[in-house]
């Protein structure tokens, strides 16, 4: 196995390169990026949302203390770079980190950024506040910081109750900017502050969002547009003839899918298109206390009939990915290699073994052609929940498992799966980053908000935070791809595939970098320019 | 007349009263409130933090206290302030009115001006090859949905124009205006235009056969004179009750419309509100459309009496 942690490594080594982004040309400066906005996000605070809606035209606005390299498109450990914080450092047992802040960097609003800022965000975000977020929906991002101390107005040290060296990652996120102190929460929602590259001017619900060059940005020379505007664009085929005519410059990230990226390259061949991972995977999720998905042998048996290849074809013309939690590599930095993968139960090539395994299964529980188990999968009313849920439902009905579905209307959906008032769901789940501690805390931990299946394994949490408090990154990968393995061998929350988004740009457009393993990340903008 | 007026006051408050009801019933029957969306978007729900949201928005409160709270602050001209953008409803809505005011009035313009002449015209000439297009045309009028007819419009200026005529922005001048708002003001009128035109075919084709007409052309009226002097005045009646109903049912046409061709107006605006459950902005703004339908058909009600002197609102 440590042959293999190697190799992995190795040829992570090698494809780093073909992870970066290409080399630059004479970047020009000045000019509006157009960008087709997907919908009207709720609210401009990235820390209050769970959406790119938000992230993507936000992260302009602020800065982080640390970022993914923007010019890589993996997200790494091993690539973050200074944003707000020129420099970092570990103390010997990790507990503590220290970031030694930049000098002279101004707010939009002209105040002076401090240490006391830092202090304040993560404040806001551990609860510990005087305001309070509307709705904090990375609280257990943080689970681990006891506190965050200030030395001057340019050192800031970070507390973590043990070590956790994907703190950084946690940090790095896009969706961790640093927010002023002298602004209310609320006011962050409707006109947020910050002291990044653009500045927030407008946002129209259903019309647009708007940001301008930050002229006093700390990075000289920085940002290279004098602004963005993000046109709402909620209907689909509007949005793919708004590209093609020209009329907006950028697709909107992830958005559109393989059909559609077809029909683009067909209408403009001039027009460029990426698929990438988008580090969001449909998957099965079973009540586990609705008798008799009570028992773990029904529960295995709905996993080992899932048809992985059959959904990614119908779907996906081919181009998505099949995985465990972690989203698999070469893209993805933690998931299970594919031999190590197929070996898991369901996950291997003979689809009419495996089934006539789970069939096994239910006969013994008494099910069979006569006497078909009545069930309801629950998914969500927008396509993307829907188109896989028909496909689940014919896949259950190989087990004897005559399945119906059960719409439920999107406003519905979060508040239905929590409070466990389902049997059977097709659901999504989108990572916010590309790492173990994040995933793992927030899906499959015993009691988390978003751990919908009612999943709990003590022994698996303690192996989630001895994996999260490890130093030695190999062993720390061998460790994710155990837990893993166990989470697929257990059925905590069957994967059925990890999807692909397309994004599409005019050739004019320079200096985007698409991330392959996270969407809510390296949205800054700061190095993107127009050719023309 | 004074006392029909009253009356017909008086049934106008009662007709919004029912509405405000309706309204209000309807929106809490249907299931989740804004907080449960504000906790869907961020894919988990805290039960105490939505139970203080939903105080901090009077969510908790009874329902009677919530309408008569609703309804106090509308008398008082105090909409209150929408749950999503936490800005004033009225900042909300007032700018998006005359934007869909705008293509509404277009849409009504565009139905009338090709709607009454060709349905004249297919009367005037029925049963020739003229009466037959202008059938078939008044028929995929009625049959093609408006989300095609606009989708299909935008493709034919892609392919053939190389642009896309939807809204990236507020136009300069009344020029532009005009030239933005005039195709889907077309693509939202063309069903109604084609109402329009089957109506006044079937109403003059009617009039035509009256002895009134026979004896205009036995006393040797122009052929003009009878269709427009004679004929159509008596069969334009129906045409403007329709013409009422449309107006009013051109919301729903616009919500469509609106989509596709990027327009923030106010019907759109209204579906994403429903989508939100932002109960002040949607309360308000049915409100106010409501006033419009009302107010419109009282209008068309006074113009009977102008069209037919033998119509007589009596005291």
């Amino acid at each position: 196995m440590i042959r293999c942690v190697r190799a992995f490594v190795f040829a992570g080594c090698l494809l780093a390169p073909l992870f970066a982004a290409s080399p630059s040309l004479a970047e020009k400066s000045g000019g509006i990026l157009r960008v087709i906005h997907r919908d009207s996000p709720p609210s401009m605070s990235i820390h209050e949302e769970a959406t790119i809606s938000t992230s993507m035209p936000m992260m302009g606005v602020f800065n982080n203390l640390v970022m993914f390299d923007p010019k890589q498109k993996q997200n790494r450990l091993d690539n973050i770079v200074p944003d707000l914080a020129e420099s970092w450092a570990w103390d010997k047992g990790q507990t503590k980190l220290s970031f030694k802040l930049r000098q002279g960097v101004k707010w939009h609003d002209g105040k002076p950024f401090t240490a006391n800022d830092v202090k304040c965000t993560f404040d806001l975000l551990t609860g510990k506040a005087k305001d309070s977020l509307r709705k904090n929906p990375r609280a257990s991002w943080y689970t681990n910081l006891e506190s965050v101390s200030v030395s001057g107005d340019h050192e800031a040290v970070f507390n973590l109750k043990h070590a956790q060296p994907s703190f950084l990652a946690l940090v790095a996120s896009g969706y961790t900017p640093i927010y002023p102190c002298h602004v209310s929460p609320r006011d962050m929602r409707l006109k947020p502050v910050g002291t990044g590259p653009f500045k927030f001017v407008e946002f129209k619900a259903n019309e647009y969002i708007k940001v301008a060059k930050n002229p006093d940005y700390w990075n000289k020379g920085k940002p290279l547009l004098d602004g963005i505007e993000y046109t709402i664009i909620t209907s689909r085929s509007t949005a793919v003839l708004a590209l093609v005519a020209g009329k907006a410059d950028m697709s909107f990230p992830f958005d559109w899918r393989i059909p559609i990226i077809k029909d683009v390259r067909g209408q403009a061949p001039n027009v460029m298109c990426e698929i990438v991972p988008s580090n969001v995977t449909n998957n099965l999720i079973v009540n586990r206390e609705s008798p008799p998905f009570d028992n773990a042998e029904i529960r295995k048996a709905l996993a080992l009939t899932l048809d992985r290849k059959a959904f990614i074809d119908i779907l996906d013309e081919g181009q998505a990915d099949i995985g465990g939690a972690m989203l698999p590599p070469p893209e993805g930095v933690w998931g299970m290699p594919k031999e190590m993968l197929e070996q898991l139960p369901g996950y291997g090539r003979d689809i009419k073994k495996n089934r006539d395994e789970a069939r096994a299964i239910m006969q013994k529980l008494g099910y069979g052609p006569d006497k078909k188990l009545q069930v309801k999968v629950a998914t969500r009313n927008i396509p993307v929940y829907r188109d896989p849920a028909v496909i689940l439902i014919d896949q259950l009905k190989e087990i004897y498992v005559d399945a119906e579905m059960d719409v439920v209307e999107t406003a519905n959906w979060h508040a239905k799966v929590t409070r466990k008032d389902y049997q059977v769901g097709l659901n999504l789940t989108g990572n916010g980053i590309d790492d173990p501690d994040q995933n793992f805390y927030e899906n499959y931990k015993c009691g988390s908000e978003r751990n919908y299946t009612g999943y709990c394994n003590p022994e698996l949490d303690k192996l989630f935070d001895k994996q999260s408090a490890e130093l030695d990154p190999e062993k720390r990968l061998k460790m994710v791809w155990d837990i893993d393995k166990k989470l697929q061998e257990d059925g905590a929350r069957p994967i059925i595939n990890h999807n692909r988004g397309g994004t599409c740009w005019q050739p004019h457009v320079k200096g985007v970098v698409i991330q392959v393993n996270s969407i809510y990340n390296n949205w800054r903008m700061e190095d993107a320019w127009l050719d023309k | 007349m004074g006392s029909y007026l009253v009356r017909r006051f008086l049934l106008m408050l009662l007709t919004l009263f029912g509405i405000s009801v309706i309204i209000f019933t309807l929106l809490r029957v249907v299931p989740a409130n804004i907080v449960d969306i504000l906790f869907d978007s961020a894919g988990m729900v805290n039960p105490a933090d939505k139970a203080k949201i939903e105080a901090e928005l009077g969510l908790d409160k009874p329902l009677p206290v919530q309408y008569t709270t609703w309804i106090g602050g509308l008398l008082t001209g105090d909409l209150g302030y929408s749950y999503v953008s936490e800005k004033p409803t009225v900042e909300e809505i007032a700018p998006r009115i005359p934007i869909s005011a705008k293509l509404a009035i277009l849409a009504l313009i565009f139905s009338v001006l090709f709607g009454l002449p060709l349905g004249v015209i297919s009367a005037v000439r029925q049963n020739t090859t003229l009466d037959y297009v202008l059938r078939v045309v008044s028929l995929s009028g009625l049959s093609l949905p408006s989300f095609w007819l606009a989708l299909l419009i935008l493709m034919f200026f892609v392919h053939y124009f190389g642009t896309i005529p939807i809204y990236t922005g507020a136009p300069e001048t009344w020029w532009d205006e005009l030239v933005l708002y005039s195709i889907p003001a077309a693509a939202v009128g063309f069903r109604s235009s084609a109402l329009i035109m089957r109506l006044t075919r079937s109403s003059m084709l009617e009039v035509l056969r009256q002895d009134y007409i026979r004896t205009a052309r036995s006393k040797g009226a122009s052929e003009n004179s009878i269709n427009y002097h004679h004929a159509l005045k008596n069969a334009v009646l129906p045409v403007v009750t329709l013409i009422g109903i449309e107006a009013a049912f051109l919301i729903g046409g616009l919500i469509v419309t609106e989509t596709v061709f990027n327009i923030p107006g106010v019907a759109r605006f209204l579906v994403e509100a429903i989508r939100w459950r932002d109960y002040p902005i949607v309360q308000n703004l049915v409100m106010l459309i409501a006033v419009i339908v009302v107010v419109v058909n009282f209008i068309v009600d006074m113009l009977y009496a102008v069209l037919d002197p033998r119509i007589k609102y009596a005291d």
